[in-house]
């Protein structure tokens, strides 16, 4: 990556304020101004156009190792630089389990060598997922990859003791725990959001205590310890009320949001169409509102995608045999645009701080969130706001297609992602 | 009427009706000598089952044998299924084979939906039960039963203003989704009971009165329909033993007797004697058990009669096809010779 490379970006709604013109001089951000000369500098023109931070995701599976049939490092950093991020957390749900620094410096490696986005891996709190025995957290923290988030996501650390001791273990390193909050046998078999459709549709309920009561209790063990907890895809109006509590007390507790929790609901479920199978579940209109409401206000720190790749043959098929997720990292910022941006709850700039500032506090990400200022790196994302179009999954990066937005008309287009000055994706296509 | 028949929601009133009617008519077939209509001749019905059920599998078979269909029995137990092929590749054979009517029984709640929507065949497709969602031909069956009970089996009644008890496990029953949705439609005003562990969360949005008492209810019942209770449900505390089961929501000749006089007593089967109801009960002559299974042929006769024999037949066809047993005992009898 050659430092004698020079972008000019001009005219961009920096965090959707008035125009500006931006210079990137290598790996960083030279000036910020009014009428800036290209002097050589490759000139992108981006008037109208709102310039964020790059963006941040505490939450993907990217698959690898173990089932690049549905994703790989290479495959996700790419769908995720078409998104506008620059950094990602790979969760530790892989084949091998990312539970020792053997696997999660390879998952470093491999991003390392995509270039397209940095890939932060996350390490699993216990050994192969199991919940009974902690993994070695201090090794994959001392690691290359340097883990700071620790998660068994997809299974909940359900024991007390092992949750409390997580937290406590932790601290020595600055880690944070994120848990999938889901009380096990409250969810035993089940397909969807317990409620009136659950009811109708015969399918085993999801119902939101199972989510609560792991979030109280989490919150709890937190406080008691003086550790940081963080609540993976939040997804009921009970489970912000609860945040909401917690950090009203002070705790160190934080939480993410994902996408499709802030626009979907469990009455897409009655066409059986497993693409909107999803763990947790989508939920009601109400949660759905409240979501939207805590993200607005702070009380939900961040948006993380939950980006869960899953190969056609998982989903063209009965609900009931259908694995669980939904791709997001492609369609993320629309989906916030158009849930939270559009209907006047967040403006740019805090949808900068949602998605990019927050997360990678969070994460301790160095080098990204940071503001768009000159000396800072150059890990910026352009969006066309104007843009509306419906999406279209076969035209995606990632290797998988299972997105619930198929042909629904979303606003706002990633055009320009730059990785510490080098353009990841630029007019639209991945470079 | 739909092209396929998934939910008993699928049923308008006179679509239901219509149904019934049908069923009346072919059901004089039954009492023939030669049980036998041409009218599905060169039409081919899959039983495609991935759940063992013996009842309906063979009630299906033989209403499309009476109406002349060829008829393909496929069950998961020791076919491709078991060797692991999808419900997709399992469809597209049976699509590539030229049924034109599919019934399948699933363990999935949906499956029959997904079969029906996801573009992999083009052939009706019949719900003969699906997880704990739905199962239409045994509401439509139970409302045929009660309609010949309770109204005469009157042609063009439905159920008004009568009151149906639906007693059990409403939480994993498809009886009961689809009975509630069924009886409603017809007019019938449906109170289920249920200890609350087995009542979903969201029941109360569900056409219905809900009781957790039974015997509060009983006097006030036309029709009074017992669930089969799963014995293993106890394990899983949906409730105590079977003894307090049955001591509070089974059906024995005391509480039976608090019935109006007129009141009969529905079960879908298999029936589990001495734990939802008594041999005494069970085996009186309120008991419509033997009634329903043989409503179960017509009914489910009429459902193909309708689906496949051509779009909406009038009432009159219904009856010509019926009547016109002259011709089709003279035929069949005509191939037995052959």
């Amino acid at each position: 990556m050659s430092h004698t490379q020079r972008t000019l970006i001009r005219g961009a709604k920096v965090l959707g304020g008035p125009a500006r013109d931006v210079l990137i001089d290598g790996e960083t951000i030279a000036e910020v101004g009014a009428g800036l000369t290209a002097g050589g500098a490759t000139v992108v023109e981006a008037e109208g156009r709102v310039l964020l931070p790059g963006l941040v995701d505490l939450h993907t599976h990217l698959r690898e190792p173990g089932r690049e049939d549905s994703e790989t490092v290479l495959t996700g950093t790419r769908a995720a630089a078409s998104g506008g991020f620059t950094a990602v957390h790979a969760m530790a749900n892989t084949f091998p389990v990312a539970d020792t620094a053997g696997v999660v410096e390879q998952v470093w490696r491999l991003g390392l060598a995509s270039g397209y986005c940095d890939v932060r891996p996350v390490g699993a709190v216990t050994v192969g997922l199991g919940g009974r025995q902690l993994a070695e957290l201090g090794a994959m923290h001392d690691s290359a990859a340097g883990v700071v988030v620790f998660s068994d996501d997809g299974k909940c650390v359900d024991d007390a003791v092992i949750m409390r001791r997580a937290l406590e273990y932790v601290k020595a390193f600055d880690g944070v725990i994120a848990q999938h909050a889901q009380e096990p046998r409250l969810t035993e078999g089940a397909q969807m959001n317990e409620g009136v459709v659950s009811a109708e549709l015969g399918l085993a309920g999801w119902p939101a205590v199972a989510e609560e009561s792991i979030i109280a209790r989490d919150v709890l063990l937190a406080a008691h310890v003086g550790s940081r907890v963080h609540v993976c895809h939040l997804s009921t109006a009970g489970s912000v009320e609860l945040v909401r509590w917690a950090k009203s007390k002070g705790w160190q507790v934080t939480a993410e949001v994902t996408p499709h929790h802030l626009l979907l609901t469990d009455e897409l479920v009655r066409s059986y169409d497993p693409v909107y199978k999803v763990n947790p579940p989508l939920r009601t209109e109400r949660d759905v509102l409240a979501l939207r409401e805590a993200l607005a206000d702070g009380t939900i720190d961040c948006v993380a995608t939950d980006h869960a790749p899953h190969p056609h043959e998982d989903k063209d098929c009965e609900w009931g045999a259908a694995a669980m997720g939904m791709v997001g990292l492609e369609t993320a910022l629309s989906v916030v645009q158009h849930t939270m941006v559009d209907t006047g709850l967040l403006d740019w700039s805090q949808v900068a701080d949602r998605m990019s500032t927050r997360p990678a506090a969070i994460g301790r990400v160095a080098g990204h969130g940071r503001p768009v200022a000159p000396g800072e790196p150059a890990n910026l994302t352009l969006v066309d706001q104007d843009h509306r179009a419906p999406v279209d999954p076969a035209a995606f990066a990632s290797r998988s297609r299972n997105s619930p937005y198929r042909g629904l008309e979303l606003p706002g287009r990633v055009t320009d992602t730059w990785l510490r000055g080098r353009a990841t994706l630029r007019n639209g296509a991945l470079v | 009427m739909k092209h396929h028949l998934i939910s008993a929601a699928d049923l308008t009133r006179d679509d239901a009706v219509l149904i019934l009617d049908t069923a009346e008519e072919l059901s004089r077939v039954a009492g023939r000598p030669i049980k036998k209509l041409p009218t599905l001749r060169g039409r081919t019905v899959v039983n495609l089952f991935f759940e063992d059920s013996t009842r309906t599998r063979i009630s299906f078979e033989a209403a499309a044998k009476r109406l002349s269909a060829d008829v393909i029995n496929f069950s998961a137990k020791g076919s491709s299924v078991s060797k692991g092929e999808s419900l997709k590749d399992t469809a597209l054979t049976l699509e590539a084979m030229g049924a034109d009517a599919v019934v399948i029984r699933h363990h999935d709640s949906g499956a029959p939906h997904r079969l029906a929507t996801s573009g992999w065949i083009g052939g009706h497709v019949v719900n003969a039960g699906d997880g704990t969602h739905e199962h239409p031909t045994q509401a439509l069956l139970d409302a045929f039963a009660l309609r010949r009970r309770l109204v005469a089996g009157e042609l063009g009644a439905d159920l008004t203003g009568r009151r149906v008890t639906i007693v059990g496990d409403i939480l994993h029953s498809r009886v009961a989704r689809s009975n509630v949705r069924l009886l409603t439609t017809l007019g019938a005003e449906v109170t289920v009971v249920a200890p609350p562990t087995l009542l979903p969360v969201g029941v109360e949005s569900w056409p219905c009165a809900v009781s957790y008492d039974l015997d509060a209810v009983l006097p006030d019942s036309d029709a009074v329909m017992m669930l089969r209770v799963q014995r293993e449900r106890m394990n899983a505390a949906f409730f105590p033993t079977e003894r307090e089961y049955a001591r509070r929501y089974g059906l024995d000749g005391e509480r039976m007797a608090r019935m109006p006089e007129h009141a009969v007593v529905m079960h879908p089967g298999p029936m589990n004697r001495g734990m939802e109801i008594t041999a005494e009960v069970a085996d009186s002559p309120r008991c419509t058990v033997v009634e329903q299974v043989s409503a179960g042929v017509s009914v489910r006769m009429a459902v193909l009669y309708l689906l496949l024999g051509g779009a909406g037949p009038t009432g009159d066809e219904a009856t010509a096809a019926a009547s016109s047993t002259a011709v089709t005992g003279a035929e069949a009898t005509r191939g037995k010779r052959a």
